[in-house]
Formats: C-alpha cells, structure tokens, sequence
C-alpha cells in the first residue's frame, strides 16, 4: 500500500492555517479573516477544555468519577468545529465532545453526571441544541442525518437568511467510520442533500485498534463515494478545523449539501480512564505528537507572532484555575439519583406495572438503608 | 378529503384511513419507509398518502432499516411525529439497535426531557405462504426492552382507531399489524376507540379464558364456535397490548373460568404466554381449575411455507388444547 494512513506527517492536500510552530499559513480554499483577540478568545477556550479533561481525569483517579474518556490532543479539533457553529445550528456529539460541549455553553458539570452515575444524560438537547453524549458508536450520525431532515422540511435551508438557514453538525472517530450507521447517514444526506456536516476527529486509533484495521484508504476519500466532498484538515490546527468547518456549514445552510471533514489528529490519552495503551502503542508516537500540540502552537503566535502580553496568558490560567475549582466542587456535590427517579421517565405516562415495581423498590431500598 | 371513516371496509383500508387521519390532524405527522411511496407499500396500506399529503410528508427511504428508525430519532428531536413502516417483520433486525439503544431510552436520558413519539409500524405474523424472514412473530423482543410499548390489532376497526393512538402517544410504539388479515373480510368501524392499552373481552364464555392478540384472536373466535357445538363456553380475551398488559382483565376472566390458554405465533418459549402465565399465578393462584396452557409456534425457525399451517397456532391445535384442560 503506498499510501500511509498511520502516518505522523500529513498528507499534502491536508488543509492547515496556524503551523506547529505558531505561524499563520493560507489555503487558497479557506481564507480566514480573524482578529488577534478571536484568535485569543479561542486560546481561552482551549486552554478551559483541557483543564476540564485534566480535573475530570484527577476525580476519576479520586473516585469521584467512574470513568472518563480523555479529549486531549483533540481541544484544536473541537473547538475550531464548535465554534463554527451558530447559535440554532445543531450538533451531535459523541461522548468525547467536551470541547464542543464548551462552545455550546454546556456546564462541564452536565456532562459529568454521566460519568459520575449520578444520571443517564439527563439534559435536554433542544436546551443548547447540543444532543445528549451518545456512547453506540456511530449511533448519532443518523440522528444528525434525520434532524437535518426536519430542518429541510421547516424550510430551514437555502432561504438566504442568516437567521434562519440551519445546518447540523455530526462528530464520530475513525472508529465509527466502520459502523453501519455512519455508511447510512451518508447514504440518506448524500441522496437527500441534507444540511449536514460529518466531522470525523481521526484520532489515529479506536481503543487499541490503528487506523489501518478500518479503511484501506485516508477516510475523507470516503465522502466521493457517497457524493458529497471530503476534506481532511490538520485537526491539531483549530484555525483550519474553524474556517473549513464554517466553509462546510455554510455550503449546507445554502443546501449545497453535506461535507465529510476528517480531522487528522492524535488521542493522546488513553482511550478513557480504564484503557493502557502502553499495551498496543508506542511512547513514541504521543511523543512526536507533542510537537503538534494544538494550544502551543496558538500560544506561540499570540506571544511571538501577535505580540500579547504575559498577563494576557496568566489571565487565562486563572480563570482555569476558577473552573477547575468549579468543576472539582460541581461534581461531588452532584446529587445521588433517589430510587424512585429509576422509574420516573421509562415512559412519558406511568404504566401500572412500573407504579408497583417503583413503590416496591423505594420500600427495599428505604428498608435495607434504614 | 377522506373516505367516510364509520363504513365497513378491511384492514389494509382502515389503517390507510387512520394514517390519513394522523396526518390531517397534526401537520408534525410523516411517514417513513420503504416503498411507501408511490407505490403506497407492498402492502399498499399507505396507499395515496404520499400523492395527497407531498413527498415531505410520505418519505420513500434508501433501503436502511437502522437509517429509517435513526432518521425518525433525528426528526423526532426536531419535533416531528415519525411513523416508520418496516416492511417485514423479519427486516425489523438491522433497526433493533436503534430501537433498542436509541428510541426506548431517549425520553429516560434526557430525564423527562425530550420525547420520542415514534410509531414504527411491522406487518407480522405467517400464513402467506411467504419466503423465509416474511413471517415471523418478533413482539416479545420489544415487550423486553424498557421504554417501548408495543400492540396489535386484530380487526379492522381496532386498526383504524389504534393506529391513531399509537401516533398520538408521546412514547415510542411497536404497532404489530397481522399482515394475513389485511385484506381479508371488511368490517365495520366502530364509531369510538377504545383505549390503546386496554384488552377487550370479544366473546364471553364461563370454562375457559382464551388470550390472543393479532392474527390469533380470529382463530380464537372461530375456536369458540366450534366448542361451542360441544357445550365448552370459551371467552375469548383479545389482548390488544403486549406491553403494557392489561392483566386485570385477564385476572378478570380466569377468576371467573379458572382456566387459561394464551396463544400466539410467536416461539414457545419465554414468550408473551410465558409472562402471562406467570402473573396470572401470582394474581389469580386460588382460582386455578389447571394449568395455564400455551398454543404458539414451536421454538425452531420459522418453517418453510409447506409446512406453516401445521406449525401455526391453528384451530385444531388450539382445539386440542382446549380439550386438555377441559380434562383437568
């Protein structure tokens, strides 16, 4: 095979805007107008993910939490597509978008429930018009394709108003592109010219399993197949994962139809809290991943090349340093579920036979806790 | 726009007439599946919906069952009404994960949250003279999972009034549609509904309580005229719902009869006769003359077509049964 899909080094028709080394670059594709401080504002935004994947992995290890899957090395990937987004656009998470989850004003503490036991989800998705975490793999690209459905018949798309003009914004890994259901959301988008983006974060491995055990070509060629364009952009780079995701929505909000954006970047951590990939990896590959950090190299440019201010950067650090608080407090403050709330929402009315299984279980329970 | 809707006519038309009036009385209401489109479905039940109400409304999909039931999920959290049709029971399977997975759990999630008012409609059930994977009885793996409810109807006034309940629920369906009644004799449509989860008594009888739902319960009604030349009353109890059950007037019944037999297509074992048996133990033990029987299919594949009418919960079959508990 001459083509190298584990490869470290990109590909050259790999879309990237801000190199490792903090300098911006053009794509004659994806002009980016940005400002200095947008450009700050999205180092901020960076820098809080990790420090909620860094708290979250510590209360794991506390016991406060019962697992965590990690979004380190992919905060660039995240937050250039998230913030790609408007306000009534709609995305459609895995259970490893925390970063998208930030720019959808989602309290980390939402999405720690989760984690924690404490609930199943429990929030409403039309709330930030971000869906719940979705843990079948690939599951939720069909949710997107269908929700991308209803916007086409709301008369959401290709109207010209800003306002209006909705686009749906799916995330899956490498993995997912195996699974059925990501082969037949791009069937009914591709054939329905739906207005929806697929943003694949390749993180290079799904649990201990390469890149190479799912596809015998770079997955955005995938998208030819189907008939709608795929991209692949340097996912470490949060400038090129914002303007090509932003190129992508626009094209479907225009009903130009879907886009498969695959993001080439690198799980640094285990794949959740319970993994060891000292098992199927090597050390050295995280270590030349390093090098292509997605905050450094934002914090290169806005020191080197933007001239910000040391106190611009501890700042920063110190509003981390707040929400680290917030989230390592948030969390074991979260409430226990009570018994009876297991029953409460199996269905939309109460069936009888759960009425009786509910009292029956609240009674052991308030019995053997008595 | 519609057909007088209290006139006789057969299953397939009162489930078209009820679709018709889902969609006129809510504009969220869509269809979704294969074929059902321009042709109206292999079993034409949605037969014209699609030339009155728009290719939006009426939905010919890629061939997809997980598409057609994940599509729904997405359209659903839009604010659509989804009805899926699946075009055979035994096509249901490449959905299950979706249903399983997404749409019963959905409403538990988020909480209370969202909703998930999907029905996924299922012709079901043999005796066609079908090919393999056109005639099973899959109703038991969805009465297991939390989440969903799942009905039958057995006759076409029940099909015109449940259909229309199913889509007006807020909780996902299982709408099981016994799909060798279809175009078989018409009936009159009773002019008010009964409540989707409600079983029906549809014959009185005082020796034994017979429980069917779906293509069963015709068998059960021909059943009972035939003992009835022998002097054995049997009262025919047509479920309606698998999930929930509608136990007190099952319980109801035996007290009365102190006998039972459930019967349905569906496999022997750990089936909806099964789980009725069990409870009516728990609830009615005292008024139990013999054992609770079960006339089902048998617990191998479906069989080939040649060999379906003997292997189908048929009149003689549920006749000898009958006789085996009468001798308890």
């Amino acid at each position: 095979m001459s083509e190298q899909l584990h490869a470290v080094q990109p590909e050259p028709d790999l879309v990237q805007l801000l190199t490792p080394e903090g300098l911006r670059v053009e794509h004659p594709d994806y002009p980016l107008e940005i400002s200095d401080d947008e450009i700050a504002s999205l180092y901020r935004d960076l820098v809080m993910v990790r420090r909620i994947d860094t708290e979250a992995i510590a209360l794991q290890r506390q016991g406060e939490l019962g697992l965590w899957a990690s979004l380190l090395g992919q905060e660039g990937a995240q937050i250039g597509a998230g913030r790609a987004l408007k306000k009534h656009d709609m995305a459609f998470p895995t259970y490893r978008e925390h970063g998208v989850a930030w720019c959808r004003d989602v309290d980390p503490l939402t999405l720690m429930g989760l984690f924690r036991g404490t609930n199943l989800g429990g929030f409403d998705p039309r709330e930030h018009n971000f869906n719940l975490y979705t843990i079948v793999i690939g599951a939720q690209t069909l949710h997107a394709a269908g929700y991308a459905m209803g916007v086409v018949r709301d008369g959401a798309v290709g109207t010209g108003d800003p306002e209006r003009d909705t686009a749906v914004l799916a995330f899956f890994g490498d993995g997912a592109s195996s699974q059925g259901d990501v082969n037949e959301s791009f069937v009914f988008a591709g054939a329905g010219n739906l207005p929806v983006v697929f943003f694949c974060q390749n993180n290079q491995w799904a649990i201990s399993e390469p890149v190479t055990t799912q596809s015998r070509v770079p997955l955005y060629k995938r998208a030819a197949g189907f008939g709608f364009p795929g991209v692949r952009i340097d996912g470490n780079d949060v400038l090129a994962c914002l303007a090509v995701t932003r190129k992508a929505l626009d094209d479907a909000r225009n009903a130009q139809g879907p886009t498969l954006i695959e993001a080439f970047t690198y799980r640094m951590n285990p794949h959740t809290t319970n993994d060891d990939p000292r098992r199927y990896r090597l050390g050295s590959e995280a270590e030349t991943w390093k090098l292509k950090d997605p905050i450094e190299r934002v914090r290169a440019y806005l020191g080197r090349v933007a001239g910000f201010d040391p106190s611009f950067f501890d700042d920063v650090e110190a509003e981390a340093k707040q929400l680290a608080e917030h989230v390592r407090a948030g969390c074991r403050a979260l409430p226990d579920p009570t018994p009876g709330s297991l029953f409460d929402h199996v269905h939309v009315t109460m069936t009888d036979d759960l009425v009786e299984q509910r009292q029956e279980f609240v009674d052991f329970v308030s019995e053997v806790s008595a | 726009m519609s057909a007088p809707a209290f006139a006789s006519m057969t299953m397939a038309k009162a489930l078209n007439e009820g679709l018709r009036k889902s969609m006129e009385s809510d504009p969220k209401v869509v269809i979704m599946g294969e074929d059902v489109g321009k042709l109206g479905g292999v079993f034409r039940i949605t037969d014209g919906l699609q030339k009155d109400f728009g290719e939006d409304r009426v939905i010919d999909t890629p061939l997809a069952e997980s598409g057609i039931i994940g599509t729904a999920v997405g359209l659903a959290i839009r604010g659509y009404r989804p009805v899926c049709e699946i075009q055979f029971d035994g096509f249901v399977f490449p959905g299950f994960d979706q249903i399983v997975s997404q749409v019963a759990k959905f409403h538990n999630r988020s909480a209370g949250l969202m909703k998930m008012p999907i029905t996924i409609r299922i012709p079901f059930g043999g005796g066609i003279g079908a090919v393999e994977h056109h005639s099973e009885s899959p109703e038991t793996y969805f009465a297991h999972t939390a989440g969903l409810k799942v009905v039958s109807c057995s006759n076409a006034s029940d099909a015109y009034w449940m259909i229309q309940e199913a889509i007006a629920d807020d909780d996902p369906v299982i709408f099981f549609e016994p799909k060798r009644l279809y175009h078989a004799a018409k009936a009159p449509i009773a002019e008010t509904p009964t409540p989707l989860y409600q079983a029906r008594v549809v014959r009185p009888g005082r020796h034994v309580t017979m429980v069917g739902y779906g293509p069963t319960v015709s068998t059960l009604l021909s059943a009972a005229e035939v003992a009835s030349g022998d002097g054995i009353e049997l009262e025919v109890v047509d479920l309606r719902s698998v999930s929930p059950l509608d136990m007190p007037t099952v319980v109801e019944s035996v007290r009365r009869t102190g006998r039972l037999i459930v019967v349905h297509e569906a496999p022997h074992s750990f089936g909806v006769g099964a789980e009725i048996a069990t409870r009516v133990m728990e609830q009615a033990f005292y008024s139990l003359e013999a054992p609770v029987l079960r006339v089902s299919g048998y617990d191998t594949p479906y069989p080939p077509s040649r060999l379906e009418h003997e292997w189908l919960p048929n009149l003689d079959r549920v006749l000898d049964t009958v006789d085996k508990i009468m001798e308890y």
